[in-house]
Order: structure tokens, then sequence, then C-alpha cells
């Protein structure tokens, strides 16, 4: 069967994971990700995966992140030299999210750094950035690896996550507060876990080695199953995604080194991650742009959108049909207005099964982007272009306590 | 005291001009230099009682005359040698090939290689001297910033264009032709004969790690004529070596109150938020200034001196990018008696030696570019390129009386080999293959042989502060020259560094001992301070 | 003896150029002759049946810059041009590895991963870089190249035009392009790339069709041209003409005969018939005399203006500027027809890798050291090979089963020490052939013809000086405005009514159909058509 002669190589892999996602994917339904296979859902539709995560747990292989750890005397140099954030304040144990710039100050990629010691880094990356790190490195005393294929990742996210770890890890995660990182096992099985996710709740990122991937499935969904644990897609996350207001690259935003041309290029301040840029921080990559943009109005803001579900209902009802959205999110950018005039674009739309709501994260210009404002986003009703009105709304869309909770666990004996 | 208005890291003679200038429009200025003796590659060194021998250039073709009398160097301070016949270039069983600054005579010695080379001989030397006017007119420029121009640059471009068309719209259109020529090709345009190409192909290729089938060699050979005054391998010395140029220049600064300090060497730049507050030096001691003027290489000062996080990763990695690749060599002989080059009979080939001419061993394009064959494989070259000089023909004083001092320029030798680095056995094996490929032409040059001395590009690195040995501090190739020199985007002296500036040989117009560079870097330092008060 | 009708137009030379100019004329309304030397048009891009059943792209072998306006304006889908994809090309190794870049970016990316990870990631920078230049570049090729010593409106209008159009470039583009344009495509590559498979291959792309190294400078800008084909709107532009590259020219001169351009082969035009100074027409071999309005050469420059001329029709310092145009003969070619597919050491079997393209390039040396024995007159000892099996795409190549093999040769230099024989030209079919086995050691048993095309061939056969397959050098002073000559690039010459229409002309080599295009839109102009 092997057209390809014995040494071609296959453009997809499966992650550590793909034993038992294959046999799990009943849909057959995956899409790539970073030249690995991933489930776009298990279940023949996605919905159940997606309550799993609001509801109860859901699982997510997300080991296709690029993954890099730098060690060395200068670890935290450069990481500090490479990221908006400080991280000559990120404590031994802490994880923060961050992007990264070029020289201009225009956002290359984003993710999250883990300090496993004083000068022991996770960086995790949707884009390659090796060579970003080692032309970074010029100079200083550090050890960059790619661990993308050694290292397994899965997401566990959701109410019940807390439960389903608690009891596999000997109550380890008693004092893991959001964005923070511990080194525990699991079973036996040596794991980093961070309190972290991409879904806006409560959750967790659990790193290992991928010869143990297996087993550690394994544990998990042995244990999980009573708590309602199912094993979620790319689908499902994505909605979770825009409901927590989080960016995706690509989709929400083009990286910098990818941009053929200027105006594709975005700012954190453009991406509403203005909080993550420190100014006065050492000198940093893009530091002297990004002073020197703070210094001036800013031109664009990302915001949430609520569209209007009685305008929607409206411009439905002129051709005789009820509302139609699709039960996935849309990543197709669409434009904005006010008045006449266009004055943005929405990157991504979905409906929210959680708020009930229909919702847009969108590149708005400035002067249009309070809070509240109201404008118009282009919908197609049968055929035709027509307008809904939207408003700015705050993002998270959906911020549970959850999230960021401490938690009197129990340690069990 | 130790606060300044600029330091100049360097004494070459680049980096003394700059302090002159810079001294002269009142600055305060000081110089750093690593070694005991200002001057760079001018050096000049005793190496054995009583021979003293100019251990890195031996040649220059011109320093810039507005220099010298702005600095009001006197002749009496120094004293410019320049020998007619400027080269012999000895051939295998046939005459030598002589060159003289009269084109006529010169003529008259291609004669017997080409009677046609002889007659267009000064049509030659005419097209050349008008490419090189316009050639002269960009140097005299900054180079204009093309890339995201705005109405200023625009205006400079029209300004520029200007001064071209008034040279000359046809040469400036032949110039844009020649540049980007093989100098293999350029000479083929004109002549015939082997010997006469092979000899002035050499000016394409000096210092490069070119052959002369390269484009952009003819560019080089343009290069070398700026300054030259029309003669073709024009050719000076210094009375008392080539260190009377950095002693002459030293003298000059201190005159208009420059400080200069020798054996400080540098540790690091200071910077503070990316501007430059002053340098540290390796004692410890930390000076002051508003202006910082580097003389030495782009990647000494950016990547050696500064802290790496204070610049952006594209100009780090533009800096990473340049091209040194040394590939001169040189070997230096105390000779007991004068070396006698081509046959017998020709007493006219001796004379000219006598005089201080140039012995260029290159028999034709071909030779060079075998030359070139093997470095490019990171071999030296089993037959190289041998530009020699017989220093003490022009001022016996360099070498107990009756007895003589040969220098010689030896390329190819690879800074980077292909396997291993410069040892011992290397530098015997490059010593012996300038001693056989000279001796082949002067068969008496063994037995008078006295002393050697070799340096290996590891060693012209080492002991001038030159990155890979190159001798130009970066290759004057064409992507490396104009607004492309030192690094793309920064050919007008400034750096990323706010106050940060460079003087040398990696500036535009680049390498050579011209004092161009220092000199308009030392334009561009004043520019900006007067604007800045 | 002279043919009693009087044309609007002469094209000599039935190539690819002469054919476009002669379909652009003809649908103008021009009423024009053709006046092909050999029995078949096509020039460098022919498709000939050489043994029953298989049929080679004799010299040229893939379409990659064949101008999309020239494909919209004839119509030549429509007369039977279709261009099949040329997916990947695979670079085998002596050591039994290799290196592919596939049409999939995951796994071009995991290919190049294998032998650098850093590699793997500024493959993409690379390309994002020169995508942008590639479309920086891109109008420079549709312009008609200003006359720099004495500007018409026009030419101060174009200098304008391109100055602002470089105005736009970022600083990273600009200097990006600046070394581009001068740079070797070693050293170039060097700066992005360790592999060096990766640089070879990649270099060997800048030096196709021309006598340089890859340490050449000069060849750097050559790599833009792979990625010229995919702005050009057509999805995956490189690819090979169903029915052998013959098809581009057959569809070419379908496309000039409906617009009713008359075409004649086997009439070889000895020389251009002047009057006081302007052409009246041109004399064929034969002796027979054929007058028209408009004479245009798609011959190459030398042959164009000092073979078709008279010395004196042409002012002196203009030919002194023809005799130092470079054009030198580098390449060579070997077809073969083999009996089964090759099967190569590092990927065994039939597979996607052959219906790529295959290139020989292991390393810069490798590639370097094939071009030193050429500086000296000899044929490299182990040349580039670039290999494409053209009946792997379009089965209608060779007999069912069977296959056709089209081998590019670098360096096989024109002026040979001791001359091209027909033992040379053995030696050199040998030396390719041997080359080859070294990596696929199966094909000398599976060869059932070959054809071996030296540079003299391609001189004696296609009409190309020196067998330069590009017209000329393509180095900085032979391009633009300096090709073929400064004050002569505008498809015009000094002789008043004869025109110029071949790659030695603005834009240059390639199939790209472009300087015929433009020499036609010049011609218009100046009969105000």
């Amino acid at each position: 069967m092997n057209r390809t002669g014995a040494g071609a190589p296959t453009a997809v892999k499966g992650t550590p994971f793909h034993e038992r996602t294959q046999a799990l994917c009943q849909g057959k339904n995956w899409r790539r990700w970073s030249g690995f296979v991933s489930a776009s859902s298990y279940d023949l539709t996605h919905e159940h995966e997606y309550h799993a995560i609001r509801s109860a747990a859901g699982l997510i292989d997300i080991s296709p992140l690029y993954k890099y750890r730098i060690c060395g005397s200068d670890a935290e140099t450069l990481a500090d030299r490479v990221v908006t954030r400080d991280i000559t304040k990120l404590a031994v144990g802490q994880v923060c999210y961050t992007p990264w710039c070029d020289s201009d100050g225009k956002v290359r990629d984003d993710g999250t750094l883990h300090r496993l010691a004083d000068s022991d880094f996770r960086l995790t990356s949707a884009e390659p950035t090796l060579l970003w790190l080692h032309e970074n490195a010029e100079g200083l005393k550090v050890e960059i690896k790619e661990e993308t294929e050694q290292v397994g990742a899965l997401a566990l996210q959701g109410p019940r996550s807390l439960n389903i770890l608690n009891e596999i890890t000997d109550g380890a995660l008693a004092e893991l507060r959001y964005f923070h990182v511990i080194q525990t096992q699991i079973e036996g099985i040596s794991v980093h876990i961070s309190r972290t996710g991409y879904t806006g709740d409560l959750g967790y990122e659990i790193w290992v080695d991928a010869s143990d991937a297996v087993p550690l499935w394994d544990t998990i969904f042995r244990n999980g199953v009573k708590h309602g644990l199912a094993p979620a897609g790319l689908l499902a996350l994505d909605i979770a995604r825009v409901e927590a207001g989080l960016l995706l690259i690509d989709v929400d935003y083009m990286p910098a080194h990818r941009a053929v041309i200027e105006s594709r290029k975005s700012s954190p301040f453009e991406l509403g991650l203005g909080w993550t840029v420190s100014l006065d921080k050492r000198n940093y990559v893009g530091r002297t742009a990004l002073r020197e943009e703070q210094s001036r109005p800013t031109e664009w803001e990302f915001r949430g959108l609520e569209i209007d579900w009685l305008s929607l209902e409206d411009a439905y009802a002129e051709v005789d049909l009820p509302p139609q959205i699709p039960g996935m999110t849309l990543r197709e950018s669409v434009p904005v207005y006010a008045e006449e005039e266009q004055v943005g674009y929405a990157t991504s739309r979905s409906w929210s099964p959680t708020v009930k709501k229909y919702l847009a994260l969108a590149h708005l210009q400035a002067k249009y982007a309070k809070i509240g404002t109201e404008l118009k986003i282009e919908i197609t009703v049968e055929h035709q272009r027509r307008t809904a009105i939207a408003r700015v709304a705050k993002t998270p869309f959906f911020n549970p306590a959850r999230k960021r909770a401490t938690f009197d666990v129990v340690r069990t004996p | 005291m130790n606060n300044y208005d600029a330091i100049v890291i360097g004494a070459g003679h680049n980096g003394l001009v700059t302090a002159a200038y810079l001294a002269k429009s009142g600055l305060s200025t000081v110089v750093l230099e690593r070694s005991a003796t200002p001057g760079g590659c001018a050096a000049t060194e005793e190496l054995w009682p009583g021979y003293h021998v100019d251990t890195g250039a031996h040649s220059f073709t011109g320093i810039d005359q507005r220099v010298l009398s702005d600095l009001q160097l006197s002749s009496g301070e120094l004293e410019i040698l320049s020998p007619d016949p400027v080269l012999v270039s000895p051939q295998h069983g046939r005459r030598t090939l002589t060159l003289h600054h009269e084109p006529a005579k010169s003529a008259q010695s291609i004669q017997p290689f080409s009677d046609r080379d002889a007659a267009r001989w000064p049509e030659f030397l005419e097209a050349m001297s008008l490419a090189t006017r316009v050639l002269e007119v960009l140097y005299e420029t900054l180079p204009p910033r093309l890339a995201k121009a705005n109405k200023g640059d625009l205006w400079e471009l029209a300004r520029l264009a200007i001064r071209l068309g008034r040279v000359g719209r046809q040469d400036a259109l032949e110039l844009m032709r020649l540049i980007p020529m093989t100098v293999e090709e350029l000479l083929d345009e004109w002549f015939e004969s082997d010997a006469l190409k092979g000899t002035l192909a050499t000016s394409g290729i000096t210092g490069i790690c070119q052959g002369p089938m390269a484009s952009g060699t003819a560019y080089l050979l343009l290069h070398s004529l700026v300054g030259g005054g029309g003669v073709v391998r024009h050719r000076s010395q210094l009375r008392g070596g080539m260190r009377a140029l950095g002693t002459a220049l030293q003298q000059a600064a201190v005159r208009f109150g420059a400080e200069v300090r020798l054996s400080s060497p540098v540790s690091s730049i200071r910077i503070k938020e990316r501007c430059a507050t002053g340098v540290s030096l390796e004692s410890g001691e930390d000076l002051e200034a508003r202006v910082v003027v580097s003389s030495i290489d782009p990647a000494q000062t950016f990547l050696r001196l500064i802290d790496p996080t204070e610049l952006n990763p594209e100009f780090v990695r533009a800096v990473k990018n340049i091209k040194y690749r040394g590939v001169c060599a040189k070997v230096h002989l105390a000779l007991d008696d004068a070396p006698v080059f081509g046959r017998g009979e020709e007493n006219g080939t001796q004379s000219a030696v006598l005089q201080g001419a140039s012995i260029i061993i290159a028999p034709s394009i071909e030779y060079l570019e075998r030359a070139y064959d093997d470095a490019k494989y990171g071999e030296s070259s089993k037959a190289p390129y041998v530009d020699a000089v017989v220093t003490t023909a022009l001022d016996p004083s360099l070498a107990p009386e009756g007895n003589h001092i040969l220098s010689a320029v030896v390329q190819y030798a690879p800074f980077k080999l292909k396997t291993g680095n410069w040892d011992e056995s290397r530098r015997t094996v490059l010593r012996d293959s300038v001693i056989d490929t000279l001796s082949t032409y002067a068969p008496n040059l063994r037995d008078a042989i006295v002393h050697c001395h070799v340096l290996t590009p590891a060693d012209l690195a080492d002991q001038f502060a030159l990155t890979e040995g190159n001798i130009y501090q970066g290759e004057m190739t064409l992507d490396q020259i104009f607004m492309m020199r030192p690094a793309p985007g920064w050919g007008r002296y400034q750096t990323p560094v706010e106050g940060l500036y460079l003087c040398g040989a990696s500036a535009h117009p680049g390498g050579g001992l011209t004092a161009r560079p220092g000199m308009a870097a030392a334009r561009a330092v004043l520019s900006h301070s007067t604007k800045n008060r | 003896m002279t043919t009693a009708r009087e044309y609007d137009a002469i094209v000599i030379g039935g190539g690819h150029n002469g054919l476009v100019n002669a379909a652009y004329l003809g649908k103008a309304g021009l009423n024009t002759l053709v006046l092909e030397r050999r029995h078949l048009v096509g020039g460098a891009t022919v498709t000939e049946e050489l043994f029953p059943g298989y049929k080679y792209s004799v010299a040229s072998y893939v379409v990659s810059l064949l101008r999309p306006e020239i494909i919209r304006d004839l119509q030549l889908p429509r007369h039977g041009l279709e261009i099949l994809p040329l997916e990947s090309t695979i670079t085998p190794l002596p050591n039994g590895d290799y290196l592919g870049r596939w049409a999939d970016h995951d796994q071009t990316r995991r290919d190049l991963y294998r032998h650098s990870p850093k590699d793997a990631e500024a493959y993409d920078d690379f390309g994002t870089l020169m995508y942008q230049l590639a479309w920086a570049v891109k109008p420079i090729l549709g312009m008609i190249p200003p006359n720099p010593i004495s500007p018409s409106i026009r030419d101060l209008r174009t200098m304008l035009k391109l100055g602002g159009h470089l105005r736009n470039l970022t600083e990273t583009q600009f200097h990006a392009l600046f070394k581009l344009m001068t740079m070797s495509s070693a050293d170039f590559l060097d700066e992005w790339f360790e592999s060096e498979v990766l640089k070879a291959t990649m270099s060997a792309s800048g030096i196709i069709g021309t006598f340089l190294g890859p340490r050449s400078p000069g060849t750097a800008y050559v790599l833009l041209h792979h990625y010229l084909g995919e702005i050009d709107g057509a999805f995956r532009a490189w690819g090979f003409a169903k029915g052998g590259n013959g098809m581009v020219a057959e569809s070419i001169a379908s496309a000039a005969r409906s617009h009713s351009v008359e075409i004649r082969t086997e009439a070889a035009v000895d020389h251009v018939l002047t009057r006081n100074g302007r052409a009246v027409g041109v004399v064929l071999e034969s002796g027979e005399e054929i007058r028209a309005k408009t004479i245009i050469s798609g011959l190459d420059p030398k042959l164009t203006f000092l073979k078709l001329l008279e010395p004196n029709d042409l002012p002196d310092d203009f030919l002194d500027s023809i005799r130092k145009y470079r054009i030198r003969g580098s390449s060579g070619k070997v077809n073969l027809s083999l009996s089964e597919l090759p099967d190569f050491t590092c990927l065994p079997g039939v597979g996607p890798h052959l219906r790529g393209a295959i290139s020989v390039s292991p390393s810069v040396e490798y590639l370097e050291r094939a071009y030193d024995d050429a500086k000296y007159g000899a044929f490299s000892r182990r040349p580039y090979l670039d290999i494409v099996i053209p009946s792997m795409i379009d089965p209608g190549m060779a007999p069912a089963g069977r296959h056709v093999m089209s081998i590019f040769v670098q360096y096989a230099p024109f002026h040979l020490k001791g001359g091209w024989t027909d033992t040379q030209r053995e030696a050199f079919g040998d030396t390719v052939i041997d080359t080859l086995a070294e990596y696929a050691p199966n094909i000398k048993d599976v060869i059932l013809h070959r054809q071996v095309m030296t540079p003299l061939d391609l001189q004696e056969e296609m009409g190309l000086t020196e067998g330069n397959i590009f017209h000329g050098d393509l180095s900085l002073n032979q391009l633009f405005f300096f090709r073929p000559t400064t004050a002569w690039s505008q498809y015009r010459t000094p002789v008043r009514n004869f025109y110029q229409c071949g790659s030695g002309t603005h834009p240059g080599g390639g199939v790209c159909g472009a300087p015929g295009r433009h020499a036609a839109l010049e011609i218009l102009k100046d009969l105000k058509r």
C-alpha cells in the first residue's frame, strides 16, 4: 500500500496519544494542527464535548503545541528579552501568558511561559519559534531545546477537572493556584501540571514525556469517567475560547513574520494585550516601538461583540425564516460598521451555548470600541448581505469564579 | 578626567583622523588603543635588530589630500615615497612587464606582450579614470536612502543625480555597467595578453575571497584606482616605515587637543536606554562621553563590546551576516643581498625592484582563479598571488646597511581552513609556498634570506584586531558597499545605538589607507552634535 | 527571386518569443509571416518524437514563467496548452538519504526538519520574504526599460514608477533585494540556512543556464524566479506542458494562425535586406527575397546583429557593445527512453517523488567543483543534474508502461578544450549516466535510447549562440536597460523598421514570452495601431 517508498516522510503525524484518540474518534473527523492530526470532534457532533468542558470535564490533546525548554544561567535573560512581560517577576512555579513581538513591536506569536526552576523555562507557542529563540540568544549562556515531539500535553478542562486530578495526584493540586505549575506524579508517571487552559474555565494542562503518554491518558480516563469526563476536540475548544475571549493566531491575528503586508500586523495593544506589555523592564525585542506606540492614542482595539438577537430575528424575518446560526465557531473575517462606514472586522464568531448569545471577537477602530457602543455586523441572510446590531462587550463573555478560585482540597491519606 | 565629548575606540589611521577632526572642532576627545603603538594596520616593527618591517600594510595608494592639509601634516612629519616604475610583473621565460607613471613608458613595456594591448593602454587609462571620477563623487556622498525614502532623501538623491550628471551621464552609466562586471570580463574587453590581464586583475581581488571571474571584482579594481592620480597600482610608502602614519596622526590629534591613550583596551561600550554613554576599560576604569566612535569592525563593536540584549535580533543577525573571510597573509624576509628578479639581461627589472616597485606574481587570470579555487575549499593557494616589495629600496634606513627587507602580501590564505587551524606546519607551508614562488623568478632569493617571519590570517586577526583577518574590516564586495556597508541601511556612520558611530574601514567608502571613512565619520558626528545642541 | 507579396511584418525565428510576437501582430491585424529554419516551430521549446512512441522535450523541459497575460490574450488553453503540476523536488544524497520539498507544507517542513530544525523554520521566513520580493519585482518584468541616456517622457514616467515602486518596499525588503542582486546564491543562502543539501538544491536553481558557480556573485537573484510563479494567480505555476514543452510553442503557433499569421518552416533567413538605414525585407538561404514593412528578429543579439546584418548597417559603438555582450553556453541535455522507472536508493520503488523534479545537487561544493571543471574547459566530472520524468505526469509521452526522462546537465562548456566531437559527446553522455547511476543504480539497465545534446548541438540545432539557453548571460550588467545594450533595450535597433524580440531583450530568458509580447506592443505603438 505504501506507494511512497520506504523512506518517504509522511506529512502528518499522530500525537503521542494518537493510539487512544484514534480509537475514540468515531466520526473520523480529523484536522491538521502544526503537522499533527488532531480530532475536530470525537463524537459525530461536538455538542456533548463542549458541554463536558463547561459542566463536567473535557480532555483535549494539545500535544501539537510547539514546546521549548530554555535552560542555563542566562535563561531568564533570554526569556525576558523575547517576551513583553516582565519575567524577572515570574517566580519559580509560576506560569504567564504572554505575546512576543518583532523589533517593530508587532506580535509574532503568543503562548505560555512556565518557570520550572530558576533557570529552567518551558515556552509553548503556536508557531515554530526555535530559530527566533536562537537569534535572540546571541551572546547568552543558554541551552534551547525543542521538545514538541518529546512532550505530550493534555488539557483537562471543566468544573470537575480538579476532582479528577486530585484523586490521582495524591492531593498535590491543593495549593496549585491559577497560572502556576508543579511537578508531580500521576500513578507513578512523572508530569508537570499547570493550572492553565484555553477555555476560560477551571482547568489544568498536563505535560508528560511522550513515552508515558498512553498510560497517562488511560489513568485520567479511568478515573474521569465517573466525573463525566469526555474527550473533546478542537471544535468544542474553539467555542469555549471565544466565550473566554481568547485570541487564536492566524484567525484573530496574523503572526508578524508571516504577514506579507504591513497592515496585516498587529501590536499587543491592538490585540487587547496591552496588559501584558511591560514598558519599563529591561530592553527587550520591540520595546522601543511599543513605548512609542503607547505614547500615541491607540488606533485599533480588540473587543468582544454581542450580536443583538432581535435584530438578527428581524433580518431573517424579512425572508420568513427564523435566525440561522451555525453551531460552531466561524473564522471568516466579516466587516463591522458604524452607520455606513466600516470601522472594523470580526474575526471569530460563535453562538455561545452557555451565555446564550451570538458572540464575536472583533478588531475595531478605537473610537468605536467603547463598551456598549452600538455597531452593525455584516450577516448573510438567504444569499443577501444584511447587517445586524452588535454591541461592544467586555471579554471574557463567560468568566466563572471557579477559573481562579482556591479550593480546600482534602489530601487523601 | 573621565568625562569627554567623544571617545574614539582604536588608534588606527581612521580612528586618529576622526579624533583629530573632532578635537579640531572643539570636542574634548580621547582615543583608546589597546596596543602600545598607534597606527593600526600601518605598523612597523623591529622584528630583528636593525630591521624595521612593515608588518601590516606595506603600500598604500594615496591618503586623501584634504586630510593632510586639514590636519596640517607637514611633509617633514609624513614623508611619502612613491616609486616610478610602480610595479614589475616577472614572467617565466619572458620579459618582465613593468608599469610606470608615464602611460607611454608602460605601453612600451606592454608592447612585447601585445602590440594591440600597448596601443590600447592610454585609452584604457582614460576610460578607467572617467569611471573613477564618477566613483569618487559617490565616495564623497553619504550613500542615498532608497527604501522608504522621504522627501529629504529624494532631494538628496536628486542632488546626487545632478552631480553625477555633471560629471557625465554616459560615464555614470558606464560605471553602472562596469561595477557588476568581473575583472576578467573588464580586462577582456581591452586586452589580450595574459601577463597584463593577470597583473591588472590583482587589484580586483585583493582582500576578498573571490577570484577574478567573480562579478563585482571590476568594482574593486576601480576602488583601487581612487586616489591614485590616474596611475594603475600607484604605490607609496612612508619614510621610516608605515608606523610614521600613526605617529604623525597621533601628533596631529594631540595638537588639536585630543588625548591618545595607548595600551588601554576597551572592554565594553556602556549603553543606557539605547544610548551610548561611554566605555569601560579592561583596567576597570569607566569613561563617559556623549559620543562614542568605534574604528574597529562591526563584529567586535557589536558582538564583543556591547551587551547583545541592547540590540535588535534583526540587527545582530545583519552584523553576523557581514562577510569577512580574510584571505591575506604576510611573509617578511630579511635579506643580506638584493633579490634579482627577471632575466639576467634585463637590468631594467632589477633597477625597478631597487627603486621600490611592487613585485607582482600573477602571470595570468587563470593563475589567480586557480589560486582562488584552493581557497574556495578552505585550502591555501598552492601557487599564490604575491604582492611583494623591497621596502628598503626607497628607505635604506629600515635595515642594516647593505641588507634588505622584502615584505610580501600573499593571497589566498583563507582564515577559515577546511580542516584544522593555522598551526606551525601550516605556517611553514605558507612560508615555503611564498619563497618557492618568488624564487622561481628570483633564483638568488633563497640564499639571501637571513630571517623569515610569517603572519597567517589568524595572526593578522590577533595582531591588528581584524575579524577573520580581513584587511578591509569586511569584504569589499557589491553587497557590502555604499548603503550596505557596514550593514544594510547603516551606511551613514550611525548605528542603532544613539551616539555610537563607526569610523573604520568597515564604513563607507571602505578599506585602504585613505582616511576617507575617518574623515566622513567625523563629519557625521559633528553634523549631529551641532543639530542636537 | 522575389515573393511578390509584401507583408506587414516578418518575424525571423519561430521560437516561442517569435511566435508570441507574431501572434500579437496578427491579432492587431498585421499581415505577418514567421520564418523558421527548422522543420518545426518552437526553437528551444520543442517536442520531438525521436524514437517511435517516445516524445522528448528536447531542450527546454518545464514551464515556469510563461506570462499569464499571454496565456489569456492568446487564449492558449483553447489552442492546446495544458500545464500539469510539477509537485516536488527531491535531492538524493550519496549516503542514501535525501531531501524532499513537496507540495504539502507540513511534509516539506518535516523533511527539512530532519536535516535541520532551524532550517525548517527559516525556510518559511525565507518563503515569506521571497514572496514579497517577487511581488515587488514583478512589475519590472512588465516594464519597457527606459532609455537612460536620452529618456523620453514615457521613460521618465517609467523611472518615476520604478522609483515609487522601490520606495514602497520596507527597508528589510529593499536590502534583501539589493543582496539578491549582488550576492552569490551560496552566500545569500548561507545567511538563512545551515543544511548543506538544502542550500545546494536551492542554489542550483540560481545557476541554471549560467556560466557561474553557486559561489559566483550574481547567482542569487535567480532564486526569486522560483517564487515569481506563485504570484501570478496561477496556482502552482511550475509545471510541465502536456505533450511536452513543444506544446507551448504549438499552442502559440496555433493562436497565431488563428489570427491569420503565416508560418513557414524550413525557411532559413540568410540576411536582412536594408535600404538607406531601414530594413525592407529578408533574403532566405534559398535566395528567395521577401519584402515587409517591419522585420523582427527572435534570434539572439549576436545572430541578429552580427549575422543577419552587415557591419556597415550598424554604428561602430553599437557593434562594439554587441561584440562585448556575453553569451556563454554552459549546459547540455540528455534525453532517455526507459523500459522501466529508475529506482532511487534513497526512495526505492515507484512513488510521488518520481512525479517531481529530481535534483542531483548534494552539496554546494559539489556544484562548485562541477563549475571549476567547466571554467578550465572541461565538462563536469560530476555534473549537476535536473531530472524530470514527463511520462509520469503525461503518459502520452511514451508507450504504455515505458518512460522518457529529461536530464538537464551542467556544466558543459561550449568552448570545450579540444572541441566537441562525437567521442566527447558520448563521453559526456556516459558521465551523466554514471552520475545518475550513483543514486539510481538500475538506470543503466533500463535505458532504451539516449539523446545527448552538447552546447554545440544546441547551437547548431536550436540556433542558440554557444548553446546559451537565455540568449545571453543574465548578469546585472546585461539586464533591464542594459539588455542587450544600453539605449537599445526597447526592442528597437539602430536599423529602422528592424526590431528584436528574443530572450536577449528585457526581461530575458526562461520560457516567459514577455520579450515577444513587449516587442509587439512597441511595434504596434510605432505603427500607431
